[in-house]
């Protein structure tokens, strides 16, 4: 199951980041997870949260422009080589990653949390979970 | 000593102007109730015959043209002669995409090389000058008019058209040109460009310019002359009178002087329409009294400015308009390209985007800059930056297609545009003219 990230534009420009952040924070919403892609004049943050919905309508109400995208999770052993045994599968099933970022602070030490956007979600997530990959749920994220 | 192209007309004594005005007139308002039907009817709607209109003091009877008729009648429906009577067409941009487009047959190209010939005289060229036409040529009336202004002196012309800047300056010290012709913008930075390469006014071959299509300050006209060692010189015209070359500058340097023998200028109240006085400042409306294939009638040309008939110590008799002081709509020339912010908008709608914009207009090391800020909208936005990019690379397509200049386009958050009571702030203009 595929789960839903929260994008948002922002400027690029002093302060814009933190407008949200404290928009969110102002709301008790808690991302968990957090990149950012930059160009020279705008920018694009990309979460997950733990209230999707919720952090969707506070922030479309504080005049930002958000959207939801489809992502895969998967947790891989944190030990050297962990990453790498989920890519040779990305590889294998042929499956193009569009970006990836890590998850934050996960309770579970033992695995490291990565979120994928993939082109065609639907199809490489069957692809995947035919190789034993299979992408983290809703409500699994939740509990990491 | 000054020097004219056409001595006898440039100096004609009023009376005789007058005269030969008079005859023009008649002969112009006949020619345009006979070949052009939407410019009759409006004739015909204020009970007007070509037999009302007897001498130039008749004029203010006639119905005004403007930007708005030429959009309306676009492409043919203002013309005067047959196609097979037509040789030429060059060509504007218009309020809301569609392009201005004036005809002309051999003699209107003959009667507005002459007006350029008599600016380039002017500023004292000859057939010994060596005359360097830096505007654009093609659609633009920039490169067509002052090239063949140019050939008429009998200069030896460099027709370099715009851009290529490092090329331009090897002509102008190879050939040791005398003459530049382009937008004031571009000849301080021909004049930046040479200085940096060690060129000083002592070296640069270049005695005169003659720089038009867009405002400019009488600072930069001392910046141009001393950096260049030159004298500068204003021209002034529109495509829809014929190019440049409707006014020019004489050594006096002080307002323009109109080629009164095929344009007669008036200058009214913008919202009355009432003719002012001499010396008052109003809106420049324009008669030309003998093109034949775009023969516009009291065509009203958006430019705030004043006339003087005082003697002008150069010795021609033509009066004389001071620059263009603004506009009566939202035009904006940027590098000498004529600029609506409507069709900005009509480009942002068509790619997608709300009319949500800003447009900021400023000048860097001397070149105009255009910055179209849009905001982003749910629908236009993605987690994609790569698809974002492309669009905003469309965007800037779409908008030079569209104005023929390269813009520079910012996506910004939603209602971070400048509104002033309520109502966005569309155009910022940071241009010290």
């Amino acid at each position: 199951m595929s789960i839903k990230q929260v994008s948002v534009f922002l400027e690029n420009k002093p302060g814009q980041l933190s407008a949200m952040t404290a928009l969110l924070a102002a709301n008790n919403i808690d991302i968990r997870a957090l990149s950012l892609a930059e160009t020279e004049d705008f920018g694009i943050a990309r979460m997950i949260v733990d209230d999707i919905y919720e952090a969707a309508n506070v922030l479309r109400n504080g005049d930002f422009i958000a959207n939801f995208s489809h992502v895969l999770a998967f947790a891989v052993p944190d030990e050297p080589g962990g990453l790498n045994k989920l890519l040779n599968a990305f590889n294998d099933a042929e499956v193009n990653i569009e970006y990836m970022y890590a998850f934050l602070g996960a309770k579970d030490t033992e695995h490291a949390y990565m979120i994928f956007r993939v082109t065609d979600t639907k199809g490489s997530e069957a692809k995947l979970a035919a190789r034993g990959w299979r992408p983290l749920t809703q409500e699994e994220i939740a509990a990491v | 000593m000054e020097r004219y192209f056409q001595p006898e007309i440039e100096c004609a004594p009023r009376e005789e102007m007058i005269k030969l005005q008079n005859e023009k007139l008649v002969k112009q308002v006949q020619h345009v109730w006979d070949n052009v039907p939407y410019y009759r009817k409006k004739m015909e709607a204020k009970g007007l015959t070509p037999a009302d209109i007897k001498t130039i003091d008749d004029l203010h009877k006639l119905p005004f043209l403007c930007k708005d008729d030429l959009r309306e009648a676009y492409p043919y429906g203002l013309m005067g002669k047959p196609l097979k009577d037509c040789v030429r067409i060059q060509s504007t941009s218009g309020t809301t995409g569609k392009r201005v487009v004036a005809f002309y047959t051999q003699h209107d190209i003959d009667l507005w090389e002459d007006c350029c010939a008599r600016a380039i005289t002017a500023a004292g060229g000859t057939n010994e000058s060596v005359c360097q036409v830096s505007y654009g040529y093609g659609l633009f009336t920039g490169g067509p008019g002052l090239n063949g202004g140019s050939h008429k002196v009998g200069c030896l012309t460099v027709p370099t058209s715009s851009g290529n800047t490092d090329r331009q300056i090897m002509f102008i010290m190879d050939l040791q040109a005398t003459i530049l012709c382009c937008t004031p913008s571009y000849a301080a930075y021909l004049g930046e460009r040479m200085k940096e390469m060690g060129f000083g006014p002592d070296d640069i071959p270049l005695k005169a310019g003659i720089f038009g299509a867009e405002a400019w300050s009488e600072e930069m006209r001392r910046d141009i002359e001393k950096t260049l060692g030159i004298k500068a010189y204003d021209i002034y015209g529109l495509t829809e009178l014929s190019g440049p070359g409707v006014s020019f500058e004489c050594s006096a340097q002080q307002g323009m002087h109109v080629n009164e023998d095929h344009f007669i200028p008036e200058i009214i109240d913008p919202v009355t329409g009432e003719v002012l006085p001499e010396g008052q400042q109003g809106e420049l409306v324009f008669t030309s009294l003998d093109k034949e294939a775009f023969p516009l009638l009291r065509y009203r040309t958006r430019d705030i400015c004043t006339l003087t008939r005082e003697k002008c110590p150069c010795g021609r008799t033509h009066v004389r308009m001071g620059k263009p002081k603004g506009r009566t709509d939202d035009m904006l020339i940027i590098r000498g390209v004529n600029v609506f912010p409507s069709q900005i908008e009509t480009v942002l709608i068509n790619h997608g985007y709300a009319a949500n914009y800003q447009i900021v207009v400023d000048r860097v090391n001397n070149t105009d800059t255009l910055d179209v800020q849009v905001e982003m909208t749910p629908e236009m936005f993605t987690d994609n930056v790569g698809e974002i990019q492309a669009r905003q690379k469309a965007l800037v397509e779409g908008l030079r297609s569209m104005l023929g200049l390269t813009a520079r386009v910012t996506l910004v958050a939603p209602k971070t545009i400048a509104r002033s009571e309520g109502k966005a702030v569309r155009v910022v203009d940071k241009r010290k003219i």
